[in-house]
């Protein structure tokens, strides 16, 4: 293994990170809390509990995930699209380097901000409502594996991307869509039983569903099916990237 | 000896269906410096980067230091150095940072004081600490070359690095490269320069169309295929070439003061001493002669003219 290589990527990545700080960090706070405002605040006067949990601190969790996935897709997609688009790839591509070492360095730092981000996002919610973390053990594993699992994904849509548009396609059209109508902010039960089924097709529920039962003990769908897509999920990513190794693809001309 | 860098019956062939490498084979010496020339398109970069590892070869093999650079690309890459030939570099880095990165990437634990000689010597100490897109084109390919040597390559290569570069940093860049040669450094470079060429390196290959037409030793190239040129001033100008003198296929040039003759040096005759007495008969008075002798460029320009 070559650790020092892993250790600068890291780094690097971080960095880049520092030097965007202010949008990094005041970004998801801000818009956490106009998520607050706006939906905590005046559909919250409305709806007082779903399923015995305040909605304000019920939709803490759905947030959480649609910060988390964004984050973690935007960051890793752009480490990695960034160096291609501007050619200075050639140094990873040139230098004593497996794969899975780039891989290590650049999703290693995606999935770290973007639990720094979800810190920041909690601690930022716990101003507003009050939280309680029934399973803190089962919460932080789901944290992490959708840190990693997305940052994953992300840095296979960086490879995949060839243009800026490509890149941002996947998180607009996709993803936001998939969080949204996913249970951020209600109970699937809230649905009529078509949009029930319909919403049992969207893989982003199982894992908003289990993330919330981490914290309150509620969930639309069982915690071991959750657990198992997100596991799933995390598969996937890996075998697309082992893949995309094996073959080079738009690697390595 | 043993070759530091060989390569063996090396094809490109791009996704594009274009074949920029053809069966290139070369062996390359420690220590030595290499110059490919070669017009644009000719696959001078394509042949860097698959010994890099940036471009994967459709077939052949090559081997740096006797490992296999697809098999052992981690002992292979670890040994190389590369200054690519377009100027890519981030933005927002530090130009010490920038180095420091390098040395990582390469496995190398770090050390500051290794780093910051490299800056000296480079002039870019003084520029340390500046980001990257501040940098002048000039300041940007010193700092490519920096990245190069952060880790202690054995094998460098350097593609045009005296490409949009002014005299002085040029002459800078030559300076460098003879003093790494020294250290022990293997340099193959490319460039469009041809006294660049003529001026640093051992041997000179010639690459067009993706085919290894030469490599030779520089000097041996010049006295090889170098044609000299003996210019002879006459008293007084003629009109015409008085026809005694018809088979030295002379020129008449500078409104008739001159007379050129071309030979060949590869010839244990050149026809001077011949030409002499023909125009001591033909009762020409002769003021002063010259010769001068064709320079790598115009071997180069011949060469990749006769190849279609
Ligand atoms: N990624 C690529 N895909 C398809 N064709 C390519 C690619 N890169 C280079 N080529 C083609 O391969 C040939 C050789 O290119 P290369 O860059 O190796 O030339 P070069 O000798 O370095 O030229 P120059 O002096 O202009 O730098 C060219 O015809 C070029 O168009
Ligand atoms: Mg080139």
């Amino acid at each position: 293994m070559n650790w020092h290589a892993i250790r600068v990527i890291y780094k690097f990545e971080m960095l880049r990170t520092w030097n965007t700080l202010l949008q990094s960090i005041a970004s998801p706070v801000i818009s956490t809390s106009l998520y607050f405002v706006v939906f905590g605040a005046a559909i919250g006067s409305r709806i007082e509990t779903v399923e015995g949990v305040p909605y304000g601190s019920f939709i803490v969790p759905g947030l959480l995930m649609l910060s988390l996935l964004t984050q973690s897709i935007s960051n890793a997609s752009f480490g990695i699209y960034f160096p291609k688009f501007t050619g200075t790839i050639y140094e990873i591509l040139s230098a004593p380097l497996s794969f899975f070492e780039i891989v290590l360095g650049f999703v290693g730092a995606a999935a770290t901000k973007s639990l720094i981000i979800g810190a920041i996002i909690l601690a930022t919610a716990g101003l507003f409502v009050e939280l309680e973390i029934a399973h803190p053990f089962w919460m932080l594993t789901f944290l992490l594996l959708t840190c990693i699992t997305f940052s994953l994904f992300g840095f296979i849509i960086g490879i995949w991307a060839d243009n800026f548009e490509k890149l941002q396609l996947i998180p607009l059209l996709v993803i936001t869509p998939l969080v949204f109508l996913g249970g951020s902010f209600y109970s699937i039960s809230m649905l009529p039983p078509f949009w029930q089924k319909i919403t049992l097709f969207n893989p982003v529920l199982y894992l908003i569903s289990g993330f919330r039962w981490s914290f309150f003990e509620v969930a639309d769908v069982s915690i071991t099916l959750s657990i198992s897509m997100i596991l799933l999920f995390l598969a996937i990513c890996l075998w697309i990237v082992w893949w995309m190794f094996k073959t080079g693809y738009k690697i390595r001309q | 000896m043993q070759p530091i860098v060989s390569i063996a019956d090396l094809c490109k062939t791009y996704s594009s269906g274009h074949q920029a490498l053809k069966n290139i084979s070369l062996d390359i010496q420690p220590g030595e410096i290499l110059a490919l020339l070669g017009p644009n398109g000719a696959g001078k970069t394509t042949l860097i980067s698959t010994i890099c590892g940036i471009v994967t070869p459709t077939s052949g093999t090559v081997t740096v230091d006797n490992h296999d650079i697809i098999n052992d690309y981690r002992h292979t890459r670890q040994l190389i150095g590369l200054v690519p030939q377009e100027l890519t570099l981030g933005a927002f880095e530090k130009v010490r940072n920038s180095l420091r990165f390098s040395r990582g990437l390469h496995g190398c634990a770090p050390d500051d004081d290794y780093i910051d000689q490299v800056l000296k010597d480079l002039s870019l100490w003084d520029k340390r600490d500046s980001m990257l897109m501040m940098l002048s084109g000039g300041m940007k390919r010193r700092v490519l070359i920096g990245k190069a040597l952060s880790h202690q390559p054995t094998v460098l290569f350097l593609d045009e690095p005296t490409a949009g570069v002014d005299v002085e940093l040029r002459k800078d860049m030559w300076r460098l490269v003879s003093k790494l040669r020294e250290s022990g450094v293997t340099i193959i470079l490319t460039t469009h320069y041809i006294e660049e060429a003529e001026e640093i390196a051992d041997r000179v290959g010639v690459i067009n169309n993706g085919e290894l037409l030469l490599v030779e030793e520089k000097t041996e190239l010049m006295q090889k295929l170098g044609r000299k040129q003996l210019t002879i001033e006459l008293r007084k100008p003629i009109t015409t070439i008085p026809e005694s003198l018809d088979s030295y296929n002379l020129q008449l040039s500078d409104s008739g003061n001159n007379l050129i003759f071309h030979y060949d040096t590869r010839q244990d005759r050149t026809g001077i001493t011949a030409l002499m007495q023909a125009i001591n008969h033909a009762g020409l008075a002769l003021k002063d002669l010259h010769t001068s002798q064709s320079s790598l460029e115009d071997i180069f320009v011949d060469l990749v003219r006769a190849d279609p």
